[in-house]
């Protein structure tokens, strides 16, 4: 079969980085293509420039055996080829219908906006792949999965053939992505050709035609997903064999570090998202945090480090009630907190290594005699830390923000790990980092938890929560719906339960 | 993920912690340096434009900024001569005279400069500036018969403190409600103004005559170091003092690194336990208080009482002067040196040449867009190794 | 990724809010009573002139009320009202505020015009008059916020075309000159803030203090070397004649606010009524929010963000040269050094306190008219008060909207921030 797209010796760089080097890849006309490749390995840069967003420095792409250049996204788009990004490119305070005309808008008189007539559309499309929504509802009021739906039908009312979805299944439950997976193969079946960008090997077992490697950059090749294996493709996607589960021993816990009960808290913008969670989290052991994102669990973390009020409800630590304590109090009491965005909450990226490394510190001896700071310890303090963390950096005077995403977040665990803890509060430890970094972030964390820290671990990830967790809790729109014990747990009862359907009472047993 | 990174790599301010840049001095300097001569060159194209001779203009400035060595060496000779100093005071008063007009704009300067390491926006020296100068001015006249040893510093403070309270409303409406400090402490301009206004004509009116105070009592000026007609006095040295010690508290000591945390990054400092809402509020008030002391170096230095219009153009200037100077005490210091050249030497400058002293405005609005846009510096001058840094000091309206 | 909207619960918070604006409402009664009705002369009547002199509107008699009575009244109502608030809760926080405003500013005005006459009429219409620049400010504003660029310089657009266009006038003996020329400088100088902002990525508050120091450097340079020796041929343009609008201004009060203005004022009318329309329910429109929401979701459909933003701001900037010829040809004929008196910041607080929308922007800034002409009145009425305070009157209120307390408002989601591919 005539291969519908051909990219050929994609190159791009950027200042200090190689992100494309001449890579080749082909998609056959209606089938899926899947795009391996670990964070950072150039899959976005790739996609982007087929997209129109980047220049290539030097490569050729062919539609349909023809030579195009695509210099925007109208180009691409009038090349047929639409794109469903990672991060939705939607506009919360608009109507479905506003973000789906948005750039080619019909008008009556040639004037005013037609929206009925798009309404319409959306409904044809909606009724042609199965893909319900509501034209007239705002963006901030769907759930993630309804979302991503309207950005499918974008793609779809703008006549694409060829669909580019960016890390789809990333933000969706188990249940979700099966349905997703029905939509792609509506999609095929209409005639339609799909690159499939991921990291998550099984679901590219599950779905692709042909897949292509990538990493660092580089193609490290195609294969066949019969020939292939979770191992075969991790080690290509990595370049050398790695473990997929993280080595621990059993936990031994003990009495209870810190207590929930009944919490609820309100975001920023005053909707309740935390609504009465009672939980507890025990000396030596890791409480995994499961759910799909934004359905509260960011507001808890905030509320357990002080970084919102909470309504109602008790936090206990050890006894000590830090109901709406400062974050400094929270700090002191022994709490440590690796925050889910390490770039806006972690480091102050315009700072320097070692006063990053005192965030929390530095009015504390020996940093600091009085209202005077004391450079000498500041200095060797970071000296020590970046040595025994292993942070990647010329040295501790350059700025945080110089820095790799693993090593920022090595700066971050290594600050946290040098005060004296009794809990460890992770939120999404590993996003967006490399193999080896998450390898290296997960055996600190069970590190922590050996000797004899509580430790909790909120992920999206869920085999994440899987290989770091002793037991699992389970978000779902504010509340928990269960905590399972992590070594009965499936990814189906898990999957089930962040999509707010509770376990029949057999389910549960097994 | 990597053209994520890259692009924060890009914003990142490539800065150490004290903000001159990373590389050599030279490197610190070339912006700002080349920022004025392009603006002084600019001016000069206005002047061209008007009908004016530029080179004779910015002679005039030159003589009047500096005095000119020929009557200043004759005024030596003299003196050794005849032991007579009138010729050689004279001669020495343009240069004395732009250190004296350089003071408030110091300690203006660093008002701003100590805002901005916060994150903040301080447009309302100009407010500050006039509150502390009738404050000063009010303990200065209205209290008598103290020793200087009591009466100046007490003078001092009340300056330092009227400012404080007039930057700490706009720091805490902005700590609390996250109101847009640049609008609110214009609004504080403007309510300054009209409490002036009401002040000079009323309760604090020397005479029925003109809408000025009564002259301060001699225990609370600052002592000059010359006879008349040199002003220069204590307030210069107390400038550069109050330049050290914002130095200090930003750099030395755990409070200035929460304001430069806070400045930096708000989300992570208050994650790292810090208070926001103390630091706004703290930092307002002390710039307020900067920028009230230069209205009291003003009033107890020079003037000796406070008129309508008394601090016209301070605010602004300042901003100018934190930009120049990097927001550093030590570059502000040095800019506000050069503004007081130019705005003393612009006197003289108007009265031979017929060149009115708003150019100076114009050209400073000028240096602040090089120095905010260096990118147009590299172009015009054809730097290619020219680092540039970004600098992001407002984040939209509130949070 | 957004949070799902969870309404439930919600009925604590509710219930303080309730309480809060209740408990506000009878404070404001007490408040109104112990100012004003107390010190009320028992048996004085206010006289409020509903007629304008020289207005061509039918003549209707004056409201005559007793002033004591209607004092009583206003506290009456808003005791009611908040009693009301207590017990049963009202929905809308806006007409809770308008009934606070109304009884306040009702009673104020009855008290301080006892035994005198007040014209109303001419109080209205002086409210429009002196809310045409901020509401120009303000539309400027919304315009170029919502294309995420803030545009902090509006102050020294409004200078500089202000003096622009009487010295254009003047020379040219032709106003419709001037105000050409002030908008076209207008659409200049905020051209000129884009390009650092989006070609540049200056901080867009940098540039706009920039752009006030040199209008305001600029304008006084030129009025100390040009326009102080020349008034007659440079500096004396004369003004818009007000227009008549055939029977509409007829209509009693109405027609001498609304309708017998000069064409400076008829635009800007004009203008809110057609930026409603275009921002809602246009193609340029939606573009518009959307650059000013989600620049990247736009530049993704192939929208282009920066040559929307530069589109907007300019568009914004000749508004604001409208609004700074307003200063000269469309009110005295005549430039003074830093006449604008931060109506620019004003408007600004407008846009604000509008809610970023054009309808919005006008009403508020028709408040900010509304006290400033209040203050003129007031001084001919010779209340003890000191005229500086009642001139301070305008600052305040920006800075207590600007709180928030009264409606927060939030503003485009991108706005001020550059946007880089």
């Amino acid at each position: 079969m005539a291969n519908v797209l051909e990219l050929q010796g994609i190159t791009k760089r950027f200042p200090g980085v190689l992100a494309n080097d001449k890579i080749d890849i082909a998609l056959r006309e209606g089938k899926i293509l899947a795009l391996l490749g670990e964070n950072g390995a150039g899959k976005s840069t790739l996609m982007n420039i087929l997209y129109g967003l980047y220049k290539p420095d030097e490569g050729k792409i062919f539609v349909r055996g023809k030579e195009v250049e695509i210099h925007g996204p109208n180009d691409a788009i009038a090349q047929g080829i639409g794109m469903v990004h990672q991060h939705f490119m939607l506009v919360p305070v608009m109507t479905v219908t506003e973000n789906v005309m948005l750039g080619v808008e019909p008008t009556k008189n040639g004037l005013f906006l037609d929206k009925e007539k798009v309404a319409q559309r959306i409904h044809d499309i909606s009724n042609q792949y199965g893909l319900e929504v509501d034209p007239y509802a705002y963006i901030k009021d769907l759930p993630v999965g309804i979302q991503q739906r309207v950005e499918i039908i974008k793609v779809l009312y703008r006549n694409a053939d060829i669909l580019i979805l960016d890390e789809p299944t990333a933000v969706l439950t188990p249940q979700e992505v099966e349905g997703l997976f029905k939509i792609i193969n509506t999609l095929i079946k209409a005639g339609k050709s799909i690159i499939f960008i991921t990291h998550k090997l099984k679901e590219v077992l599950a779905i692709a035609d042909d897949i292509s490697v990538l990493r660092l950059g580089r193609m490290v090749g195609s294969i066949e997903p019969k020939k292939a294996t979770p191992e075969k493709l991790a080690s290509m996607m990595v370049g050398r064999d790695v473990s997929l589960v993280v080595q621990k021993q059993a936990s031994k816990p003990k009495e209870a570090v810190l207590k929930v009960e009944k919490l609820f808290v309100r975001d920023e913008r005053q909707n309740l998202t935390v609504q009465g969670v009672s939980f507890e989290v025990r000396k030596g052991e890791v409480l995994g945090v499961a759910g799909v994102q934004g359905n509260g669990q960011t507001e808890l973390v905030y509320a357990l480090t002080g970084l919102l009020p909470s309504e109602s409800g008790l936090i206990e630590m050890q006894g000590k009630t830090l109901h709406n304590a400062t974050p400094r109090q929270i700090l002191e009491s022994g709490v440590a907190h690796i925050p889910e965005d390490r770039q806006r909450h972690g480091l102050i990226l315009s700072f320097p290594i070692h006063d990053n490394m005192v965030l929390c510190t530095y009015y504390k001896e020996p940093f600091a005699h009085g209202v005077s700071l004391q450079e000498k310890p500041i200095y060797s303090n970071a000296e020590a830390l970046v040595k025994q963390f292993d942070v990647r950096t010329p040295n501790i005077y350059v700025n945080a923000g110089t820095l790799s995403g693993g090593n920022q977040q090595k700066v971050i665990v290594a600050r946290e790990f040098s005060r004296p803890i009794e809990l460890l509060i992770a939120s999404q430890p590993t996003r967006g980092l490399d193999v080896g970094s998450i390898e290296y972030i997960h055996k600190q964390i069970i590190k922590k938890r050996d000797e004899g820290t509580g430790v909790l671990v909120v992920s999206s990830e869920l085999d994440e929560i899987l290989a770091l967790s002793d037991r699992i809790a389970v978000m779902y729109k504010g509340q928990i719906m269960d905590v399972l014990d992590a070594k009965k747990a499936t990814k189906e009862d898990l999957g089930l339960l962040m999509a707010g359907i509770h376990l029949s009472a057999p389910a549960k047993k097994k | 993920m990597s053209d994520k990174a890259s692009s924060k790599n890009k914003t990142t301010e490539k800065k150490t912690s004290e903000g001159i840049g990373g590389g050599s001095l030279g490197q610190a300097l070339l912006v700002p340096v080349l920022a004025v001569i392009t603006g002084l060159i600019l001016g000069g194209i206005v002047m061209l434009a008007t009908g004016s001779n530029p080179i004779q203009a910015y002679g005039a400035l030159f003589a009047g900024a500096f005095g000119t060595p020929s009557t200043i060496i004759a005024g030596i000779q003299t003196y050794f001569a005849t032991g007579d100093n009138a010729e050689l005071v004279k001669s020495l008063y343009p240069f004395t005279e732009s250190l004296v007009t350089a003071t408030p704009y110091i300690f203006a300067g660093l008002s701003v400069a100590l805002g901005f390491r916060a994150g903040l926006f301080n447009i309302g020296a100009e407010g500050q500036f006039f509150i502390g100068a009738l404050c000063s001015a009010y303990v200065g006249y209205s209290i008598k018969d103290l020793p200087m040893i009591i009466h100046l510093p007490l003078a001092i403070g009340a300056g330092a403190l009227g400012g404080a309270i007039w930057g700490m409303i706009p720091g805490y409406l902005k700590a609390r409600f996250g109101a847009h400090e640049v609008v609110n402490t214009i609004m504080m301009n403007w309510i300054a103004f009209r409490l002036s206004d009401w002040l000079l004509s009323g309760p604090m009116q020397a005479s029925n005559f003109r809408p000025v105070t009564p002259n301060v009592a001699a225990s609370a000026e600052l002592p000059r170091f010359f006879e008349d007609p040199l002003r220069f006095n204590l307030g210069f040295f107390l400038a550069l003092l109050f330049a050290y010690i914002v130095y200090w508290f930003l750099f030395k000591t755990t409070l200035g690194f929460e304001v430069r945390s806070v400045g930096a990054n708000p989300d992570a400092s208050k994650y790292a336990g810090m208070n926001i809402i103390k630091n706004f509020v703290l930092v307002m008030s002390f710039a307020g208080a900067l920028a009230g002391l230069a209205g009291t170096a003003q009033v107890l230095g020079v003037d000796h009482w406070v008129g309508q219009g008394f601090s016209a153009g301070y605010g602004f200037d300042a901003i100018a002067l934190a930009l120049l100077g990097k927001s550093h005490p030590f570059g502000v210091v040095l800019a506000a040196l050069l503004f007081g050249f130019l705005r003393s030497g612009a006197t003289n400058m108007q009265s031979l040449a017929g060149i009115p002293v708003d150019i100076i405005s114009i050209i400073q609005g000028l240096v602040i867009v090089f120095i905010a846009a260096p990118a147009i510096i590299r172009w015009l001058y054809r730097i290619k190794s020219l680092k540039v840094e970004e600098i992001v000091l407002t984040r939209g309206w509130g949070k | 990724m957004t949070n799902t909207t969870i309404q439930t619960n919600t009925t604590a918070l509710e219930q303080r809010k309730r309480i809060s604006y209740g408990m506000t409402l009878l404070v404001v009664g007490i408040l109104i009573y112990l100012f004003f009705g107390i010190n009320a002369i028992p048996g004085a009547q206010t006289t409020f002139g509903l007629n304008l002199l020289g207005s061509q509107a039918i003549q209707v008699s004056d409201l005559v009320v007793p002033a004591q009575g209607t004092i009583y009244l206003m506290v009456g109502i808003v005791i009611f009202a908040g009693a009301y608030q207590l017990a049963r809760g009202v929905k809308s926080t806006g007409l809770l505020i308008g009934i606070i405003a109304f009884t306040f500013v009702t009673a104020f005005l009855t008290w301080a015009a006892q035994d005198k006459s007040f014209n109303l009429t001419g109080m209205l219409s002086s409210s429009l008059v002196r809310a045409t620049p901020i509401a120009l400010a303000a539309l400027c504003g919304v315009i170029s916020e919502r294309a995420a660029v803030i545009n902090i310089g509006i102050e020294g657009i409004m200078l500089m075309t202000a003096q622009i266009a009487v010295v254009t006038a003047t020379m040219f003996q032709n106003l419709y000159v001037g105000l050409i020329a002030a908008i076209l400088l207008g659409g200049l100088v905020a051209a000129f803030h884009a390009f650092l902002v989006i070609r540049y990525k200056v901080d867009q508050t940098v540039s706009g203090v920039a752009i006030n120091i040199i209008g305001a450097g600029f304008t006084s340079f030129f009025s100390s070397k040009y326009l102080q020796g020349a008034t007659d041929t440079l500096n004396n343009s004369g003004t818009f004649p007000i227009i008549s609008i055939p029977y509409l201004s007829k209509i009693p009060v109405l027609g001498p606010t609304l309708f017998e203005n000069n064409i400076i004022v008829y635009l800007m009318l004009i203008l809110v009524v057609l930026m409603h329309i275009l921002l809602f329910y246009t193609p340029w429109g939606l573009r518009t929010r959307a650059v000013g929401e989600h620049p990247k979701a736009a530049d993704t459909l192939g929208i282009n963000v920066y040559l929307t933003r530069y589109v907007n701001v300019i568009l914004g900037g000749m508004i604001a040269g409208l609004g700074g010829a307003y200063f000269t040809i469309g009110s005295v004929g005549r430039f003074d050094e830093l006449m604008t008196a931060g109506k620019g910041f004003i408007g600004l607080a407008a846009t604000i306190f509008g809610k970023w929308s054009p309808i919005g922007a006008f009403a508020s800034s028709l408040i900010f008219g509304f006290a400033d002409s209040l203050q003129v009145k007031l001084q001919i009425l010779r209340v003890p008060i000191p005229s500086e305070f009642l001139l301070m009157a305008p600052y305040i209120v920006t800075m207590i909207i600007l709180t928030g307390v009264v409606g927060r408002a939030i503003p485009p989601a991108a706005d001020g921030q550059p946007y880089e591919k």
